[in-house]
C-alpha cells in the first residue's frame, strides 16, 4: 500500500482546535468537516490540497481535545497520510481507529519542505522525497497497532474478534 | 522493578500480577463516558461493531454538556441522538437538563468514579478523576464505542513522571496555579504518553477540588493520566458521594519513574498562561497587565465549590469593571444550589456578573460567551489555542478563579492582592 502526493507542511503542537474548530462539531460528516480543515491557521489551505496529499508536521501533532472529528476532517480533506515527528496520544489512537494512516519520522519531519513530492510505502515504512531525491525511515508500528491497521480500524478489529485478551 | 500507581491499577484490571511500561494490554472498564459532541459518532460505530446491546447499562455515562442546553438546531439533533440511544439502551447514567452538569464535575459528585477504577471517556479531560486515585483517560468516539460494546479498552502501559509536592500553597494560590506552573516547566508535550503521579507531604494541603483541577489539566502536558494517592480527604469525599467500595493503590517503593520533579507549593505564585499555549506561563508579578473584554469563571477545570467561593471572596462588595462581561458558570446543579445557599450568587449578581446554567459553552467557543475579533478574555478554562473561544484573532488568558475575579474588577489582568488592598 502506498500514498503519494505533495507535502502540506505544518509546525509543532498543531492542536485539534486548529485542525477542526469546535464551532463545526455539530456534525461528524467527513466532507462537511473537511471544508473547515485548518481554517483558523490558514483559510486557504483546503483549496491547495489535491487528493492524496500528505500532511508533514513537527512535534506533538494533534494535541488537545479528543475529538475524532480531527482525523476525520483530515481524511475528508483528501489527505492520504500524516507524517510527524511525534503525536499526541489520543490523536494517535483515533487515527488508527478510524483508518487514517500516520507515521512517525523525525528525519522526514525535519527534511521535507512544503510542496515536496512525497511517496510513502506503508509496508516498509519508507518515505521517499521525490523532489529532493531522499529517503527517510518511518518508525515501525507495534504489532498490536498492525493488527488494527490490517482490519481497517478498530471497528473491523473488534468485529473480527480481535478484542480478546488471549490474543494480545 | 516495582510498579507505579497507574501500572498497578491497569494490572488489576487485566488480571495480571505485573505489567511493565510499553506493553499493550486489554483492561476491563468500570465506566465509559461520552458527551453530546463525541457520543453521536460513537453511537454510529457502536451499531457497526456490536450485537446492539451495551455491555453494562450502569457503567456508561452520557452527559449533554458541550452544546447543551441545545444552542442551535444541529446541536439539538446531536443531543437527540444521544438521548434516544440512552433511552433505548436504558442507560442509568444519562443526565438530562436539570440533573445535568459538566461531565467531569458531576461524575465524581454523583459517586460514579472511585479509587482504583479504570475509566475511559470520549473527552480529553476525562483525566480529571485521577484526583480520586482512579486511572482515567480521554479517548475518541470509536474507542468509546468499543468500550460500550465490550466493556474493555486497549492501553499501552505508560511510564510515569513523579511530581513530589511539599509545603503549603499561599493564600491566593490554588490547584490551577500549581498545574499551570507545572505545565510551564515541562511544556505541552512534557508528559506525552506518560502518567503524572503526584505525591509528597504537600498533597495533604491540597483540597479535593484542587486535585480535580490539577488532574484535569494533565492532558495539557500531553499526559495519559494524572493521579493522586488516596488519603483521608479522598476517603471522606468518596464516603460522602459514593456508595461504592474502592481499592487503594500505592506505588511500589522501587517503582521506576522517568523523571522526578520537585515542587515547593509555598513558592508558587498566581500563574497565567498567555496565548496561544497552556505552557506559555508567567507569574502574575511578571505578566503584562493587558486590558480585557471578558472573564469566564467555570468549566470542568474550575467549576466547583472552591472555585465559586474563591471568586466570591474577591467579588464581595465590589463591582466588575465597566464593560468587562463577567460570566460565572457553576459546574453542576449541586454546585449552583450550594452557591445559592451560601449567598455567593447574590454576591456575583451584585458585582455585575451573570450566572449561567452549567455548560461547557464558552470554553470551546460553543456558546454563552464567544469572543469577537481582537477581544481578550481571562478564563479559568483549560485551553487557549488559536480560535478556542471565538474569533481566530481573539485571545484567552488561562488563570485561577482568584485571578479571573480580580481581573474582572480591575478591567485588566490583575492579581488578587491588588484587589485586596483596594
Amino acid at each position: 500500500m502506498d500514498a503519494k502526493g505533495k507535502a502540506i507542511k505544518l509546525g509543532d503542537n498543531i492542536d485539534t482546535d486548529l485542525i477542526i474548530a469546535a464551532r463545526y462539531l455539530s456534525t461528524a460528516d467527513p466532507y462537511e468537516l473537511a471544508k473547515h480543515f485548518m481554517e483558523d491557521y490558514d483559510d486557504t489551505i483546503v483549496n491547495k490540497i489535491s487528493q492524496g496529499d500528505i500532511v508533514v508536521a513537527g512535534k506533538n501533532f494533534g494535541c488537545g481535545s479528543s475529538r475524532e472529528h480531527a482525523p476525520i476532517a483530515i481524511k475528508g480533506a483528501g489527505i492520504s497520510c500524516v507524517i510527524a515527528e511525534n503525536y499526541a496520544r489520543i490523536f494517535y489512537r483515533n487515527s488508527f481507529n478510524i483508518g487514517l494512516p500516520i507515521i512517525e519520522s523525525k528525519e522526514a519531519s525535519e527534511r521535507i519542505m512544503d510542496g515536496d513530492r512525497i511517496r510513502v510505502n506503508f509496508n516498509t515504512g519508507e518515505i521517499e522525497n521525490l523532489t529532493k531525491n531522499e529517503t527517510y525511515k518511518g518508525e515501525a508500528y507495534p504489532e498490536f497497532i498492525q493488527n488494527i491497521i490490517k482490519n481497517g480500524g478498530l471497528v473491523g478489529y473488534v468485529k473480527e474478534g480481535g478484542n480478546r485478551e488471549n490474543e494480545i | 522493578m516495582g510498579m507505579t500507581m497507574t501500572q498497578k491499577i491497569l494490572a488489576a484490571h487485566t488480571g495480571r500480577e505485573y505489567v511493565k511500561a510499553g506493553e499493550f494490554v486489554e483492561a476491563s472498564l468500570d465506566m465509559v463516558l461520552a458527551n453530546d459532541i463525541t457520543a453521536p459518532p460513537g453511537i454510529k460505530e457502536f451499531y457497526n461493531m456490536s450485537s446492539g446491546k451495551v455491555f453494562h447499562k450502569d457503567k456508561i455515562a452520557l452527559v449533554p454538556d458541550h452544546f447543551a442546553p441545545n444552542k442551535d438546531i444541529q446541536s439539538a439533533q446531536q443531543c437527540k441522538i444521544m438521548r434516544e440511544f440512552a433511552y433505548d439502551q436504558q442507560i442509568t447514567n444519562y443526565f438530562e437538563i436539570g440533573e445535568m452538569g459538566i461531565e467531569h464535575v458531576i461524575l465524581p459528585e454523583k459517586g460514579l468514579v472511585v479509587a482504583g477504577d479504570v475509566v475511559i471517556g470520549a473527552d480529553s479531560h476525562t483525566c480529571t478523576y485521577g484526583a480520586l486515585g482512579a486511572f482515567s483517560t480521554g479517548v475518541g468516539s470509536t474507542d468509546m464505542a468499543c468500550g460500550m460494546a465490550t466493556g474493555k479498552g486497549w492501553f499501552k502501559i505508560p511510564s510515569a513522571i513523579r511530581i513530589n509536592l511539599v509545603e503549603k500553597p499561599s493564600k491566593w494560590v490554588t490547584g490551577k496555579d500549581v498545574i499551570l506552573h507545572l505545565i510551564g516547566i515541562i511544556g505541552v508535550d512534557g508528559a506525552r504518553y506518560k502518567s503524572m503521579e503526584f505525591c509528597g507531604s504537600g498533597v495533604k494541603n491540597l483540597s479535593m477540588d484542587d486535585r480535580f483541577t490539577i488532574c484535569n489539566m494533565a492532558i495539557e502536558a500531553g499526559a495519559k493520566n494524572g493521579i493522586f494517592p488516596v488519603d483521608n480527604r479522598t476517603r471522606d469525599y468518596m464516603k460522602e458521594h459514593s456508595i461504592r467500595d474502592w481499592v487503594e493503590h500505592t506505588p511500589d517503593s522501587d517503582a521506576f519513574y522517568d523523571e522526578i520533579i520537585h515542587i515547593d507549593l509555598s513558592t508558587i505564585r498566581p500563574t497565567v498562561s498567555f496565548p496561544h499555549s497552556p505552557d506559555n506561563t508567567y507569574s502574575i508579578d511578571e505578566a503584562e497587565k493587558i486590558s480585557i473584554n471578558q472573564v469566564i469563571i467555570g468549566s470542568c477545570t474550575n467549576g466547583r465549590m472552591d472555585d465559586m467561593r474563591m471568586a466570591a471572596r474577591i467579588l464581595k462588595g465590589r463591582r466588575v469593571f465597566k464593560g468587562v462581561r463577567t460570566i460565572i458558570i457553576p459546574g453542576s446543579q449541586k454546585v449552583y444550589l450550594q452557591a445559592v445557599e451560601e449567598g455567593l450568587i447574590k454576591i456575583f449578581i451584585e458585582a455585575g456578573a451573570i450566572i449561567s446554567t452549567p455548560t461547557c459553552g464558552p470554553c470551546l467557543g460553543g456558546h454563552m460567551g464567544i469572543l469577537a475579533e481582537g477581544e481578550r478574555a481571562v478564563s479559568t478554562t483549560n485551553r487557549n489555542f488559536i480560535g478556542r473561544m471565538g474569533h481566530k484573532s481573539s485571545e484567552v488568558y488561562l488563570a485561577s478563579p482568584a485571578v479571573a475575579a480580580a481581573s474582572a474588577v480591575m478591567g485588566r489582568l490583575a492579581g488578587p492582592e491588588e484587589v485586596e488592598v483596594m
